[in-house]
């Protein structure tokens, strides 16, 4: 029984590990910051998820009752990263900030004014 | 007797501070219910003033099941994510999509824009001024017309039956 639950620990830990990785890869390679910006929304939403459902797992087989206090975490996170990345991507507009020349439908973007 | 809509402006979010509240401490024992309780009872009341027009959540269940769908798409969009990133990234077609709004509310927009954030490929950048459009950045588009059309079925529709109908 230890064995098993240690390996689903492990194997979300894993998991977890794993999306945060991916997503900061994707911070590196995508070219512009509008397209980098879908790798810390998302890919870190899980990463930090699987991390989370990993401790509760931990905690809650070690006999001192259920621990689900992780889970507020994962809802802060559900909360506050939309919000971060909406007021990112809106400076980001307002500076201008280069896209790649293939982005379509720029044309219609409401663009700070130039100084 | 005080009409319960005066000392409780907001049941949902009483009792979403009172289950904050327990998650917090991690226990269930009966003096942080009681404390909960009565921090979910005041934190309204006194937060009331702040609030730009209380949002009324006409079909709770609709609410819950809204969170479960969109739970669902959160693990997806991160998987598929994943995959266009590892994938070449020459082969990505980013695109700004203009998505034309139908909800009204302040509230149920935030709560829109917030889903799109969090579901496949997409990030929402603007709102504009009349609120009548929302700016979406996509990842990977192939075609426009079918993202608004997704967004619009799959979240604008409850939503709107959820708080505006």
């Amino acid at each position: 029984m230890e064995t098993i639950i240690e390996a689903l620990v492990a194997l979300f830990l894993l998991i977890g590990a794993a999306f945060a990785l991916v997503g900061s890869i994707g911070l590196a390679k995508l070219p512009d910051f509008f397209m980098r910006l879908h790798g810390p929304t998302k890919a870190t939403t899980l990463g930090v998820g699987g991390m989370i459902v990993g401790s509760v797992l931990y905690f809650s087989t070690r006999g001192e009752g259920l621990s689900l206090h992780e889970l507020l975490i994962t809802l802060f996170l559900l909360i506050t990263a939309p919000v971060s990345a909406h007021m990112l991507a809106k400076a980001a507009l307002h500076l201008r900030l280069r896209t790649v020349e293939r982005t379509r439908g720029e044309g219609t973007l409401p663009r700070g004014d130039v100084k | 007797m005080i009409a319960p809509r005066r000392w409780l402006p907001h049941p949902l979010l009483s009792l979403l501070l009172l289950i904050l509240w327990l998650l917090l401490f991690n226990t269930v024992s009966l003096a942080h219910v009681l404390f909960g309780l009565l921090l979910g009872i005041l934190v309204p009341l006194f937060t009331q003033r702040f609030w730009p027009g209380s949002p009324r959540v006409r079909r709770p269940l609709h609410l819950a099941r809204y969170g479960l769908v969109v739970l669902g798409d959160i693990l997806i969009a991160n998987v598929e994510v994943a995959w266009l990133i590892l994938g070449p990234v020459k082969k990505l077609r980013p695109a700004f999509v203009t998505y034309p709004l139908d909800l009204r509310e302040d509230f149920s927009i935030t709560l829109l824009a917030s889903t799109v954030s969090l579901t496949p490929g997409t990030v929402s950048a603007d709102v504009s001024a009349d609120r009548r459009t929302l700016l979406i950045h996509a990842l990977d588009v192939a075609d426009e017309a079918a993202l608004i059309a997704h967004i619009k079925q799959r979240y604008e529709t409850p939503l709107k039956e959820i708080f505006e109908c």
